[in-house]
């Protein structure tokens, strides 16, 4: 259409770009604790795979010589513990350990909670009256007694405890995507899909379960946050991660009786804990933001 | 083959009501109780009522969503009331629905290109991607739309737009029966016209056989060959379109016409305003359930429960009284 | 403002943001009188009446321009545009009252219906609470509840669809307001309840010379009830007048579409005669058409004429409105 140039036309001026396209990301990135936290845990997740090798000291290696020395003084960047094992590399070990711990049980606990969500949601009648309820029995029990129960019969190891936490953090899961997929079972496109003769897997998988990714994620970095602080407390109670396989969790333990004479020995991993704890919480609460489109119009 | 591409006999469609007192038996909604029409091929029945009166559960129930507490359903001489869903996979295909609500029946998270082309994976998973893009844009032509349509998200479409990929939708494995369940409801008058339009072109084209619920009578008089009337789960007149708008024979039908709104200022108005709302269905009134709201409602009517019996050639209806004279509504003069 | 108007809207326009919802529109309404507001979805009609009353967000989210002027039972006339927070709330209700579409949401879930029309009325009238129930029996009966004492004590979720809306108009008319703002209040009725209510409405209107503006889609319902007319499009008034006008001798184009695309089955012939849809959609508002917001879909569509300058309000008749650049040639084409 062309427009006669004397006259400006008044729609012109209001032809304004419409932002479309990934709203999403452009809403995570506006929210800013978010967003830090993000760099965060992205930066302790690098560090702990790539730093370690480069370091001069291994977390292993035993210094007779530098036993309990203090951060920022010799050598050892953030000190030394009672062996004179070098935190830093003791830390940095530690975070593979608890990162993939945190990682590798909410992954299982979605799995689990998924398929159960999605059966009990999708079918519903007696077989999904009675796995809600089972999940409602498990929910419970409070999970860190249920954890510590259980862990006291079995042989600690790192799979051992990914395991048992995944074993403890499904339900929240299971429960929600039930909820989710009731809903959106009943809503027309269901319906249609249906109709088309489509058949159920492939209405649970291509046409609910997408609808529910953002709650799903959510959860799902909610729960990585859930998992770590689940490992520290287990492996600060002795139950957990054995030395000398460093974990935040047992790092903690070990400091417990220096905490006067060597401090730093549990801060520094009592900060880790923080930070990435908390860098989770806020990347969930972030991404609930961000993936909810009814905050579109902001 | 038959004459009738659909023979629906006596279907019933009960569902659990609420239950009666804690350790009470559930109450039984009856939604559809006994309801047989024919459907011959290339015809567009609609059925006409208003909310609660079952239509929809009908349209569902007929295309087998819904599993029937009885009766039967006869689909080109096959009987669908008692398969399972494998039973039915080779004839959904052949039978398609179309929904009232063009925001809720598409999937927000797929592309035009794998909604619409969804039936053509399930039915022809032979086909290739590229053959499979190459009919979804040949559908979408067909209803009015771009085949560069194929790439978007359904929220980027108007109302208008969402209810043809609906169509598109339904008629991609051309289907000889469409059930299209208040197609034209949601949207906006002027797109009401392009879609309703465009279902009348489409029939000619295709040669479908429609069955067309909805509560709009001028869509329905517009569109129809022949109307079932249906209130609180049964049919209670059924004749061809003409007939029925010209001379109603049950008193549910004078009425629904004499409410209908006529958009002519100087239209004479005669209007029979029924009292009060329809009773629930899970406790109808006794005999005819009209009767309860009816003005021509004797004592009989509450103890025999009137059946539908053919008054003129193809020209239904359940009432006891054959001594009314209903008047038709004038239809205002088209501007 | 002459001395017979209830309300008289003055160069009114409403916009969230950079968004322009409805844009320069002026109309009076009288005692007694029904002004039916027609459009599509995206018109602008729901947030006009919604703007009249400041019932739409408040200030940084919503500006509201231009002047709505009411005259209340007393005579005074009040700028609703300025009016504050405080006043609005004693004027609405007592002086203008509004029903919905949806009459739940509006009802509150949790207490019977006697209560809430009592509760209106305890707080405009200053009624006893006996008084108060004793009228909102009254009410209840008058809107056509039957056993209308028995159920003060229903709640919203015990009644039907139809009789919450009479409830609500009960509501809305506790304090004979003289002016009613109906928002769409039979759309998600079925037919024959739609018609008790529209019954309904004129019944009240006539006892209460209250004005009503009445916003619907539906050309049928406008016929039936209006006394005037004003036809919305992108967020302007197109069209306005008296209701036979506008029905045989529309001016503005996309009114002559709206009024051929509604289906009027006729069984004088063999086949219906065929109908005219307006084709394309409503425009983004976001990216108005250059000119007139109708162009794009207009069969009288002059190039270089009617994309170039949005076109003024025209006077056809002293009653008679029109915003199309080419309203003589249409009138003289049909």
């Amino acid at each position: 259409m062309s427009t006669t140039a004397s006259t400006p036309p008044a729609g012109a001026a209001a032809q304004v770009i419409r932002p479309r396209g990934p709203g999403a990301f452009r809403r995570f990135s506006r929210h800013r604790l978010a967003a830090l936290s993000l760099v965060l845990i992205l930066s302790l997740t690098l560090a702990c795979i790539i730093v370690p090798p480069l370091l001069p000291f291994s977390d292993t290696e035993i210094d007779i010589m530098q036993r309990f020395a203090s951060p920022f003084t010799g050598p050892h960047l953030l000190g030394t513990d009672p062996l004179g094992r070098d935190t830093l590399a003791r830390l940095l070990m530690a975070g593979r350990i608890s990162l993939s711990v945190g990682f590798s049980a909410m992954a299982i606990s979605m799995v689990i909670g998924i398929a159960v969500g999605l059966y009990a949601g999708f079918y519903g009648g007696r077989i999904g009256a009675i796995l809600m309820r089972f999940v409602d029995a498990m929910l419970c029990f409070p999970s860190i007694f249920l954890l510590l129960a259980i862990s006291a019969f079995l042989q600690p190891s790192v799979g051992s405890i990914i395991m048992l936490i995944a074993a403890t953090s499904w339900m929240e899961v299971a429960r929600l995507v039930e909820a989710q997929i009731r809903a959106l079972r009943a809503r027309d496109f269901a319906v249609a899909a249906r109709a088309i003769g489509a058949s159920d897997r492939r209405v649970m998988f291509r046409e609910l379960l997408p609808n529910a990714v953002a709650p799903i994620v959510v959860a799902a970095t909610l729960n990585v946050a859930h998992a770590i602080l689940a490992e520290s407390y287990i492996s600060f109670l002795g139950y957990g991660i054995q030395p000398p396989t460093p974990s935040w969790g047992n790092m903690l333990e070990n400091a417990q009786s220096y905490l006067t004479s060597a401090p730093w020995l549990a801060i520094i991993p009592g900060a880790a804990i923080t930070l990435a704890v908390t860098g989770f919480n806020f990347i969930g609460d972030g991404l609930r933001d961000a993936l909810d489109p009814r905050q579109e119009a902001r | 083959m038959s004459d009738f591409l659909l023979s629906v006999r006596d279907l019933k469609k009960y569902f659990p009501g609420p239950r009666q007192g804690i350790f009470g038996k559930h109450a039984t909604l009856k939604a559809v109780d006994g309801v047989s029409f024919d459907l011959a091929r290339g015809e567009v029945l609609s059925l006409v009522g208003e909310s609660g009166s079952g239509k929809s559960t009908v349209g569902r129930t007929v295309l087998r969503l819904d599993k029937p507490t009885g009766g039967s359903i006869r689909f080109d001489g096959q009987e669908l009331a008692g398969l399972d869903d494998r039973g039915l996979r080779p004839f959904r295909r052949r039978m398609q629905l179309v929904f009232q609500d063009p925001y809720s029946s598409l999937n927000p998270k797929m592309r035009v290109e794998d909604i619409v082309g969804a039936p053509l994976e399930i039915h022809e998973p032979s086909l290739s991607r590229d053959a499979r893009r190459q009919k979804v844009e040949e559908i979408l032509g067909l209803v009015g739309l771009l085949p560069s349509h194929a790439e978007r998200y359904p929220h980027q479409f108007s109302g208008g737009q969402r209810q043809r990929l609906g169509i598109a939708r339904a008629l991609i494995t051309h289907p000889e029966l469409v059930v299209a369940d208040e197609p034209v409801s949601a949207l906006d008058v002027s797109v009401q016209a392009q879609v309703v339009t465009l279902m009348l072109a489409l029939r000619r084209q295709l040669g479908l056989t429609i069955l067309f619920i909805s509560h709009d009578l001028a869509v329905v008089g517009y569109l129809s060959d022949r109307v079932a009337v249906m209130y609180l789960g049964r049919l209670v007149e059924l004749a061809p379109t003409r007939a029925l708008f010209t001379s109603p024979r049950h008193p549910y039908t004078e009425a629904l016409l004499s409410a209908m709104p006529v958009p002519d200022p100087d239209a004479p108005r005669r209007r029979i305003t029924l009292a009060g709302d329809m009773p629930s269905p899970l406790d109808p009134p006794s005999g005819c359930a009209f009767r309860s709201r009816c003005g021509y409602a004797q004592p009989a009517c509450a103890v025999t429960r009137p059946e539908l019996r053919e008054m003129a050639p193809g020209h239904f209806k359940a009432c006891l009284r054959d001594d009314l004279a209903l008047v038709a509504p004038s239809m205002g003069a088209a501007a | 403002m002459e001395a017979d108007t209830v309300l008289e809207v003055r160069n009114f326009s409403v916009s969230f943001g950079i968004l322009p919802a409805v844009r320069d529109v002026s109309f009076s309404l009288k005692p007694g009188e029904t002004l039916a507001l027609v459009g599509e979805s995206g018109s602008g009609k729901s947030v006009t009446s919604l703007g009249i009353l400041k019932l739409t967000p408040p200030a940084p989210f919503c500006r509201i321009e231009g002047q709505a002027l009411l005259r209340t039972r007393k005579g005074d006339v009040v700028d609703l545009v300025t009016a504050s927070a405080d006043a609005m709330r004693g004027l609405r209700g007592r002086e203008a009252a509004m029903i919905f579409q949806e009459p739940m949401t509006s009802l509150n879930p949790v207490h019977p219906v006697g209560a809430q029309v009592g509760e209106a009325l305890r707080f405009h009238q200053g009624l006893s609470k006996r008084a108060a129930l004793a009228q909102a029996a009254e009410l209840l009966d008058l809107v056509g509840i039957p056993d209308a004492r028995r159920r003060l004590g229903a709640f919203p979720h015990e009644l039907s669809g139809g009789m919450r809306q009479r409830v609500m108009i009960a509501l809305a008319l506790a304090c004979e307001p003289v002016l009613l703002i109906a928002d769409e209040p039979t759309t998600a009725l079925d037919v024959t309840i739609q018609a008790q209510i529209l019954e309904l409405l004129q019944r009240l209107q006539q006892r209460t010379k209250m004005g009503v503006l009445f916003i619907t889609h539906n050309l049928g319902v406008v016929a039936e009830i209006a006394d005037r007319v004003m036809v919305m499009y992108a967020g302007r008034v197109v069209e306005q007048a008296p209701v036979r006008r506008l029905f045989h001798a529309p001016l503005m184009p996309y009114t002559r579409g709206l009024l051929r695309s509604v289906p009027r089955p006729d069984f004088s012939g063999a086949e219906q005669p065929p109908l005219e849809a307006i084709p394309g959609s409503v425009p983004d508002p976001l990216a108005p058409p250059p000119g007139c917001s109708f162009s794009p879909r207009c069969g009288h569509f002059a190039p270089g004429l009617c994309d170039s300058v949005s076109p003024p309000l025209s006077v056809a008749e002293p009653d008679h409105l029109v915003r199309c650049a080419r309203w003589a040639d249409v009138a003289g084409a049909a």
